[in-house]
């Protein structure tokens, strides 16, 4: 029997692997010991832990251990990425390039920055599937490019950027490169190291470890990079993030990386076939149905689609039994719909229909077809309620209509 | 965000969904909202000759309170005459499905759509409809 509700949603947070979860709990009652104390076996066994995490974060992602850095999550890495390096490094220069599709926790360290007065950035636009051309990127560079931000792959759309040859480009030009790995660690093979990726932002949340833990990855040689902490407090990490180190997370986190790293490539086959029976399933039952996002350079768990006519919203509340998401407008506070569709430059009215389904470890066949018969028969019935279906159907061309609103 | 059970409700069991012929005399037709704003909404009234809203059909593209607004406000205005149904009053229909404040526009649409509808119907019947005098007044009760 299938079990309700069916979570879709594993590009918003992953259950927490049992496996992931058995390592971490002595961690909170028999080995709670702070890492950084020196002098007696609590602290050893902490530290212990926290380095043999370290070993494992760093195999899975082309890093040394020493190179990683613990923090709260990605946002706080994102944060101190950005925030960090425009700091330290500004009687180089001020100017970062980014793009117009990334995370909030990046566009608004950004943000933040600009109106700070402490940097100018060039936001580079995508194309039609939501990818940054790396001659974007060499023709933005300026004398004063101090940093360059560009996610591996996007967390609604799924694209997969061409991340090695932005680091070429990076340094070719003797530019830090940072880029959020989030939704790709653990998915997609990922080497920070050979891609030139000099700063990495990771969680452990998204790859079925907990909330609240995460790591910045950064590079010890060739360069060395080096930033201004924005946490003050007792040098933890190397000086870069002061405070107690979150054992449990950190144990969980590193667990988490081994499982992914271990099981990528079955796991990915195996998301990638799910992948393509839900959207040929969708397809074969629905017409004037589009993907969103890049056709062959995305993530394997990622499916966004859009049902034109169908406002996402009312099409969740529809599927109420499955958790998707949509970059609908009416499901966002601030009443916009999702910024990176509006930057694939579709219509709006396909953004307002957007879903985005997100497979992940837990999901089954049974769960697919599931879904894909339970939203197709929930578009066919808002459908005959949308006005603009009907529309379509009597051949008005919806963009010639005097829509006043 | 939770919907209230009412809005579920409309949701689940829409009332008057579908579309009168266009060029029906006695059909006015309001369309409001735009698609790139993420709702339109169609309001169709049939309305008699002595001015009473005998029927009424939707079809909206929007989020859940949009549809439950429309689907409401087609019961409501059944059997009103229009001097009445254009004074209806978009707290009416927030009050109705308890819609929480970011919905309240869905209500303001289908205000609208009352509006842009008996406008439409007034339009088509002539010159005197179209004058704004109103020449149709409620049967006293
Ligand atoms: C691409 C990307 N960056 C950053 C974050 C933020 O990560 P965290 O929740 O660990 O702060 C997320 C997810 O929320 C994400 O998808
Ligand atoms: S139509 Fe967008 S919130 Fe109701």
């Amino acid at each position: 029997m299938l079990k309700k509700p069916v979570y879709m949603d594993n590009h918003a947070t992953t259950r927490v692997d049992s496996r992931v979860l058995d390592a971490m709990l002595p961690y909170f009652t028999e080995k709670y010991g702070n890492a950084a104390s020196r002098n007696h076996s609590f602290g050893w066994e902490a530290e212990e832990a926290v380095d043999r995490a370290r070993n494992q974060i760093a195999a899975l992602i082309g890093a040394k251990s020493k190179e990683i850095i613990f923090t709260s999550g990605a946002t706080e890495s994102d944060n101190l990425a950005i925030k960090g390096v425009v700091e330290f490094y500004k009687d180089k220069g001020n100017h970062v390039i980014s793009c117009v599709t990334e995370h909030k926790a990046v566009l608004d360290s950004c943000r933040a920055l600009e109106r700070a007065g402490k940097a100018t950035v060039t936001y580079l636009p995508v194309d039609k599937y939501g990818t940054v051309d790396p001659d974007a990127v060499r023709r933005a560079i300026t004398d004063k490019t101090v940093l360059i931000t560009i996610m591996w792959a996007n967390n609604e759309i799924g694209t997969i950027h061409p991340i090695a040859e932005i680091g070429k480009i990076a340094k070719e030009k003797g530019i830090i490169f940072h880029c959020d790995a989030v939704q790709a660690i653990g998915k997609v093979p990922v080497d920070f190291e050979k891609a030139g990726v000099d700063l990495a932002s990771i969680t452990a949340h998204k790859i079925y470890g907990p909330k609240g833990i995460g790591a910045i990855y950064v590079r010890s040689k060739g360069p060395r990079v080096r930033l201004t902490p924005q946490m003050d407090g007792g040098g933890h990490e190397r000086g870069m993030r002061s405070g107690t180190l979150n054992v449990p997370g950190i144990v969980g986190l590193g667990a988490a990386c081994e499982i992914a790293g271990m099981e990528m490539p079955e796991e990915a086959q195996r998301l990638i076939q799910l992948r393509s029976q839900l959207q040929a399933g969708l397809f074969e039952r629905l017409d004037e149905i589009y993907v969103n996002g890049h056709p062959t350079e995305r993530l394997p768990g990622n499916l966004n689609v859009s049902f034109a006519y169908v406002e996402g919203e009312s099409l969740l509340m529809g599927i109420n039994d499955i958790a998707v998401s949509s970059g609908s407008a009416c499901t966002s506070a601030t009443l916009e719909p999702s910024y990176v569709i509006r930057a694939l430059g579709i219509d709006d009215e396909l953004a307002h229909s957007s879903i985005r389904f997100g497979l992940g470890r837990f999901n089954t066949l049974e769960e697919v077809d599931y879904v894909t018969d339970r939203v197709s028969k929930e578009v066919k019935r808002l459908r005959e309620m949308s006005p603009l279906y009907e529309m379509a159907k009597e051949g008005i061309d919806l963009k010639s209509v005097n829509w006043k609103s | 965000m939770a919907y209230s059970e009412k809005v579920i409700e409309h949701y689940n069991n829409p009332r008057n969904v579908g579309s009168f012929a266009k060029d029906e005399p006695n059909v006015g037709t309001g369309v409001v909202g735009a698609p790139e704003c993420g709702d339109v909404m169609k309001l169709q009234l049939k309305i008699g000759d002595d001015g009473v809203i005998e029927d009424a059909r939707f079809k909206t593209f929007g989020c859940g309170s949009a549809i439950a607004s429309s689907s409401y406000v087609t019961e409501l205005v059944k059997g009103k005459h229009i001097d009445e149904a254009i004074t209806i009053k978009n707290t009416v229909i927030v009050k109705e499905l308890n819609l929480p404040p970011v919905k309240i526009h869905c209500s303001v649409l289908a205000e609208d759509a009352i509006k842009a509808a008996i406008a439409d119907w007034r339009k088509r019947r002539g010159d005197n409809f179209a004058s704004g005098e109103q020449p149709l007044r409620a049967k006293e009760a």
